[in-house]
C-alpha cells in the first residue's frame, strides 16, 4: 500500500531535457514541483570528470551511462507474426537512465525539421498527388507549424548554445549556411566548430559535385557561453568522447551544464532520484490525474499527489505508462483504432566508409556533432517524381571520434584477427573515414508499442512490446540517399569504398540510432492521436507528454534533440500563459 | 505652502526617527538582520540542513572541537534567557550568560568593534528569530583547554576590546569598509595569520593563514601573492557572485559568499572593496626566482598537466572566466601555503552558486590517480609557469597532507 505524500502543484516523471525544462520554467513560474527521476543523481566532476570521462571500455562498451535490461527493457518483434522476446542486452538503441537522461551521453547534433515536415501528408498529397503515398503510410500533419514553433526552437538553442551557421536568416539566405533549412530569428549562439581534414575533403567533392555543404549544427560549444538562465559553458576540446559519454569539461549542452545549476537553486523545487514511477493515478472520472505512485530503491512504494502530472520519460516508457495507467483508448493494428502506440517509427540510417590514399586524418580528433554535411536529399527538398519512394535524409561526414576498441577500420580481405589484422590497423586508421545518412522513417500502420502480453518488469507490469520494421519505401530511399553520398565519396578519390544501404529486416541486436520516436502522438484530432496540439492528453486534461519523442507523428531526416527541446518550452508555455489560468482541455 | 511641506517632512522623519528607537520597529529588527548577514552568524550558529541558527556545527580549531550553540531565543537551550546586556557583552566582551567566558571560534576579537547600536539592533533581530530546542555541548576540549577560565589569560594576551575608531583622514566609504571587514565581517577570523596560541598576529593583518585544511589566502595589496593586481570591479564582483575574470570562490569563503557577501548591500560590499585596495600592510612584495624549466618536477609536472589539467585550465593556464579558474598570474598559485592547491587537487571542490552566478562549476578529485611526487611536480609547474614564481612543492607535503584530509570528517 502506497503510503500518501504531501501534495505538489506538479509532479514530473524523469529529469531529463524536458523534465529538467519544464520544472525550471513551472518552478520559476511559483508552482511548486516535484520531479521523480528512476536512475541516480549525476554531475559532472564526481560522475565523468576529465581523469576518466574518456574510458571507452566503461561507457562506449559497457555502457555504464545506460537503462540496464534488469531494471527496465522491451520486447521486440519485426511484425504480427512473430513472438516478441524481451532485449537482455541494449544494442541496436539505447534508451538512458539518471538525471539528465539521453541529454548526457547525446553526441550533440540539434537539427530542425522542416517547414514542409510539420504539414508533412498533406504536402506530399498536394505535390505528389493523393494517390502517392502508400496505403498503410499513417503520416500525419503535426498540429504546430514551424513558423509557430520557430521562437521555441530559437529559445533551446540558445539555452544549450549551439554552434552552428544560420543559412536562413527571416528569409534571406546566408552563405556558409544550410540553405534548405526554415527561416531563423537570429544567428546560432556561438559560431561553428572547426572542421577536420576529412569533414573538409568531404566538403570540396560535395562542392564540387554540386551539393552546398555547411558545418553540422552542435550543442559541443566552440566557444565559452552563458546562457539565459546565467548558466555557463566550457569550450570543446575535440576529444572525441561525446556519444555514449558524459562531458568532462562542461562544453556538452546537458540539463546538467545547462539548466540544472539554476534549477537546484530554487527552493520550491525538488529532484527525487532512483524514484521509478509505475503509474499515473486517476479520479474516480478517469478525467483527471490525481498524482503519481512511484517505488523508492528500498522497494517503498509512494503516492505523490499533485494538480498537474508530466511525462518526460523516454519515449518506450512515456507510452508504457500511459497504458498502464489507461489514459487514452490502446491502439488496434487490426483495425486502426485507438491511439496509445500508434505511429512508433524510427530513423532510416545508411553509411559509406572510405579508405584515402596518402592521407592523415587524424579521426580522434572530433565531437559528437562534427562535419560537414549537405541537405540536398532531406524531407522534400528534390523532386521524388519517378523515385518510387518519400522522405529523406541529410548525408555527409559526421564522424564522432577515432575511439580505439571501436574505430578499427580495415581493408576489404583483411582477416578478422592475428598479425595482419593488427598491421592492417596500424595502416589504415589515419586514412579511413565514415560518411553517413541520416534518413527518415515514416509511420505504418503496423509498426506500433504495446504491452506484451508475456513478459512483465521487475514490479510485474508487463514490458513495452515493439513490433516494428523497415518498409520498402524507407529501404528505396536509403538506396537512394545512400548511391548519392557514395558519387560523393568518389570524387574524394578513395582507394577503397564500402557503400552500405540500410536492408531489412529491421535488427535490434545492430546500434542505428536511439530515435525511437512515437506512441503517444500529438495532433489536431482525437481520432489520431493522444495529445492535442498542446501536448496535452486529449482524455486527461491535466496529463501533458512535453515534447518526447513520442509525441512525433513520424520521423524525419533529422535528430529530435531540438524539436524536443522546443516542444518542451512550447508546452511550458502553454502550461502557464493558458492551462493555470484555467485549467482544463486547451485544445 | 513651501515652509508647510518643509515642517511636515520634518515631522515625518522625526516620527520615523523615533520609531527607529524602539527594538520592536520593523526598520530596528530589519537591520539587525542584515547585521547578522555581515557578521555571518549563519555560517556557524546554522547548522547544513538545520534550523536556522539553532547551532550544532561542528568547528574544528587547531585546539580541539567546538560546537556551534543554540542562538534562537529558546528559553531552555538557546538564548532566550539572556538579557540584553549579556548578549552585548557575548559580542564586545566575549563573556556569555552569568558571565561565562566564551572561546574566540566566537570571532568577538572582531565584534568588539561593532557600535552599540548595531548590537542592539542585532539583538532586536534574534529576539525575533524562531525557537528552536536543540540542546548543544560546545566545549569538546581537551582538558586543560575545557577549562573557561584559560581564556582569561589568552585575552590578555590576544583581545583588545574596544570598538571602531573611525579613520578622519579617510573617507566615509573607507571607513564604512573597515568597519566592516575589522568588525562584523570578521575577514581577519581567516585571513590574517595566527599566533602559537590561535591569536592574529597584529604586524601582518589579512596576510593569509591555513585553518581547516585550507589556506585562506593574502588579500592585502601585495602585487604578487595578494590582490593587488585586482581592480575594484574584481573585487565587488567576487564578494556579489562568489566569481571574477581570476577565480571562483571555493571552500569556507564559497560559505562566506553564499551566507554573507552575496547578500551584502551594493555599497557595502564597494566599501569593503575600497577599503581592501587602500588598507594597512601588503606583503613583502618580495617575488621569488622561479624554478627553473629543466628542473625535473616542471618537466614531469608539464607532462601531467597536460594530460590532466589543460583540457579545462587551457594550455596557456588562462582557464575560462567563470567556469575555470585563472593558474597563470593567480596570488593563489604563488601563495607561500600550498595547502588549498594541494588540497583541491587530491579532494577537489566546488565553487559557489549564487543567483547570478548559478553554475557552480566543480574540479575533480584526483587523489586516486596522482601520486604524491606527481602532485608535487604539477603544482611546482603551475607556480612557475606563464610568468608565475614560487618554491617547489615537495612530495612530503602532499603526503602530510593526504594524511590530514583522511583524518579530517
Amino acid at each position: 500500500m502506497a503510503r500518501k505524500l504531501p501534495p505538489k502543484d506538479v509532479v514530473i516523471i524523469g529529469l531529463g531535457w524536458t523534465g529538467s525544462i519544464l520544472a525550471y520554467e513551472l518552478a520559476k513560474a511559483g508552482l511548486d514541483v516535484v520531479a521523480l527521476e528512476r536512475g541516480p543523481w549525476r554531475d559532472t566532476a564526481t560522475d565523468f570528470p576529465p581523469a576518466y570521462a574518456q574510458d571507452e571500455l566503461r561507457y562506449a562498451v559497457r555502457l555504464d551511462l545506460f537503462l540496464r535490461p534488469a531494471q527496465d527493457t522491451l520486447t521486440f518483434r519485426n511484425n504480427g507474426s512473430q513472438t516478441a522476446l524481451p532485449i537482455r542486452n541494449f544494442s541496436g538503441f539505447l534508451p538512458g537512465n539518471g538525471v539528465g537522461g539521453a541529454g548526457v551521453h547525446w553526441n550533440g547534433q540539434t537539427w530542425r525539421f522542416l517547414p514542409t515536415d510539420f504539414k508533412l501528408r498533406s504536402h506530399l498529397e498536394e505535390r505528389y498527388g493523393k494517390g502517392a503515398l502508400p496505403a498503410d503510410m499513417t503520416i500525419q500533419d503535426w498540429p504546430v507549424s514551424y513558423d509557430e514553433l520557430e521562437p521555441y526552437y530559437d529559445r533551446f538553442e540558445k539555452l544549450c548554445g549551439t554552434s552552428g551557421k544560420a543559412g536562413n536568416i527571416r528569409g534571406a539566405k546566408q552563405a556558409g549556411g544550410n540553405p534548405f533549412e526554415g527561416w531563423r530569428s537570429s544567428e546560432y549562439p556561438t559560431p561553428p566548430l572547426k572542421q577536420g581534414l576529412g569533414a573538409t575533403l568531404f566538403a570540396e567533392a560535395a562542392r564540387k559535385t554540386g551539393h552546398t555543404p555547411f558545418p553540422q549544427p552542435a550543442s559541443n560549444l566552440s566557444e565559452a557561453y552563458t546562457n539565459p538562465l546565467g548558466v555557463k559553458l566550457g569550450q570543446c576540446t575535440y576529444c572525441g568522447f561525446c556519444e555514449r559519454f558524459g562531458c568532462g569539461n562542461y562544453a556538452k549542452s546537458s540539463p546538467q551544464t545547462c539548466v540544472l545549476p539554476a534549477l537546484m537553486r530554487l527552493s520550491n523545487f525538488e529532484a527525487r532520484t532512483e524514484s521509478e514511477a509505475t503509474k499515473i493515478n486517476l479520479d474516480s472520472t478517469g478525467k483527471r490525474a490525481t498524482g503519481v505512485t512511484y517505488v523508492d530503491t528500498s522497494g517503498g512504494e509512494w503516492e505523490q499527489p499533485a494538480n498537474i502530472v508530466l511525462l518526460c520519460a523516454f519515449s518506450f516508457f512515456n507510452v508504457q505508462l500511459m497504458l498502464l495507467s489507461g489514459i487514452g483508448k490502446p491502439y488496434d493494428p487490426q483495425t486502426g483504432q485507438g491511439v496509445v502506440g500508434r505511429n512508433y517509427a524510427y530513423q532510416t540510417t545508411s553509411g559509406v566508409s572510405i579508405i584515402l590514399k596518402d592521407k592523415i586524418l587524424n579521426p580522434f580528433i572530433a565531437t559528437g556533432a562534427h562535419g560537414m554535411i549537405i541537405d540536398d536529399y532531406n524531407g522534400d527538398n528534390f523532386d521524388h517524381s519517378g523515385l518510387g519512394f518519400v522522405g529523406g535524409g541529410y548525408m555527409g561526414a559526421g564522424q564522432t571520434g577515432g575511439r580505439p576498441i571501436q574505430t578499427r577500420p580495415v581493408p576489404k580481405g583483411t582477416p578478422k584477427w592475428g598479425a595482419q589484422w593488427k598491421k592492417a590497423t596500424a595502416e589504415t586508421y589515419q586514412k579511413a573515414f565514415s560518411l553517413s545518412t541520416h534518413g527518415s522513417s515514416y509511420s505504418y500502420k503496423d509498426c506500433y508499442l504495446d504491452l506484451d502480453p508475456t513478459y512483465k518488469d521487475r514490479f510485474g507490469r508487463p514490458l513495452m512490446r515493439m513490433t516494428f520494421d523497415f518498409h520498402d519505401n524507407e529501404l528505396k530511399m536509403s538506396a537512394y540517399l545512400t548511391e548519392r553520398l557514395a558519387e560523393i565519396a568518389k570524387a574524394m578519390d578513395p582507394a577503397e569504398m564500402t557503400a552500405s544501404p540500410r536492408k531489412g529486416p529491421y535488427n535490434s541486436t545492430i546500434y542505428q540510432t536511439t530515435h525511437n520516436t512515437g506512441g503517444t502522438v500529438m495532433g489536431a484530432d482525437p481520432a489520431d492521436s493522444v495529445l492535442n496540439r498542446y501536448c496535452q492528453s486529449w482524455d486527461v486534461h491535466n496529463v501533458f507528454v512535453p515534447g518526447g519523442a513520442s509525441v512525433f507523428p513520424q520521423n524525419h531526416g533529422y535528430n529530435p534533440t531540438d524539436t524536443v527541446g522546443a516542444l518542451a518550452y512550447w508546452t511550458a508555455d502553454a502550461i502557464k500563459d493558458r492551462y493555470l489560468k484555467n485549467p482544463g482541455p486547451l485544445g | 505652502m513651501r515652509r508647510s511641506l518643509i515642517t511636515a517632512v520634518f515631522v515625518c522623519v522625526l516620527s520615523a526617527s523615533a520609531a527607529a528607537q524602539s527594538n520592536q520597529s520593523f526598520d530596528r529588527i530589519e537591520r539587525g538582520r542584515y547585521l547578522a548577514v555581515l557578521s555571518d552568524c549563519a555560517a556557524c550558529h546554522t547548522a547544513p540542513g538545520g534550523k536556522p541558527f539553532a547551532g550544532g556545527l561542528v568547528l574544528q580549531t587547531p585546539f580541539g572541537n567546538l560546537i556551534s550553540p543554540n542562538i534562537t531565543p529558546d528559553r531552555e537551550t538557546g538564548i532566550g534567557s539572556w538579557t540584553d546586556a549579556e548578549f552585548v557583552a557575548a559580542l564586545h566582551d566575549g563573556r556569555g550568560h552569568d558571565g561565562k567566558r566564551l572561546y574566540p571560534a566566537m570571532p568577538y576579537p572582531a565584534y568588539t568593534k561593532l557600535s552599540d547600536d548595531d548590537v542592539s539592533a542585532m539583538r532586536a533581530y534574534f529576539k525575533t528569530v524562531a525557537p528552536v530546542s536543540n540542546k548543544v555541548v560546545s566545549n569538546q576540549l581537551p582538558f586543560p583547554l575545557n577549562i573557561r577560565l584559560a581564556m582569561v589569560f589568552w585575552n590578555w594576551l590576544n583581545f583588545t576590546p574596544g570598538r571602531y575608531e573611525p579613520n578622519s583622514g579617510k573617507s566615509a566609504e573607507w571607513n564604512r569598509g573597515a568597519y566592516i571587514v575589522e568588525g562584523p565581517g570578521h575577514c581577519g577570523a581567516c585571513h590574517t595569520p595566527k599566533t602559537i596560541l590561535g591569536g592574529d598576529n597584529t604586524a601582518t593583518p589579512l596576510a593569509g593563514a591555513t585553518l581547516q585544511g585550507w589556506f585562506a589566502p593574502n588579500i592585502t595589496t601585495d602585487a604578487h601573492k595578494g590582490i593587488g593586481g585586482w581592480s575594484q570591479d574584481d573585487l565587488v564582483q567576487y564578494l556579489k557572485t562568489g566569481t571574477n575574470t581570476w577565480t571562483l570562490a571555493s571552500g569556507p569563503m564559497a560559505e562566506a559568499v553564499s551566507h554573507s557577501t552575496s547578500h551584502m548591500s551594493d555599497g557595502d560590499v564597494a566599501a569593503i572593496a575600497t577599503y581592501l585596495r587602500d588598507s594597512g600592510v601588503g606583503g613583502s612584495e618580495s617575488r621569488p626566482t622561479p624554478v627553473v624549466a629543466s628542473d625535473p618536477a616542471m618537466t614531469a609536472g608539464a607532462a601531467i598537466y597536460k594530460d590532466n589539467c589543460s583540457a579545462c585550465h587551457k594550455d596557456s593556464g588562462e582557464g575560462e572566466v567563470h567556469l575555470f579558474p585563472r593558474l597563470a598570474g593567480s596570488a593563489l598559485v604563488q601563495s607561500d601555503d600550498p595547502t588549498t592547491l594541494a588540497r583541491v587537487v587530491l579532494h577537489g571542490t566546488r565553487a559557489v552558486s549564487t543567483a547570478r552566478m548559478p553554475t557552480a562549476p566543480a574540479m575533480p578529485a584526483f587523489d586516486w590517480r596522482l601520486n604524491d611526487q606527481q602532485v608535487g611536480a604539477v603544482l611546482t609547474y603551475i607556480r612557475n609557469s606563464w610568468g608565475n614564481a614560487a618554491s617547489s612543492v615537495p612530495a612530503e607535503t602532499i603526503a602530510s597532507q593526504r594524511i590530514s584530509l583522511a583524518r579530517a570528517p
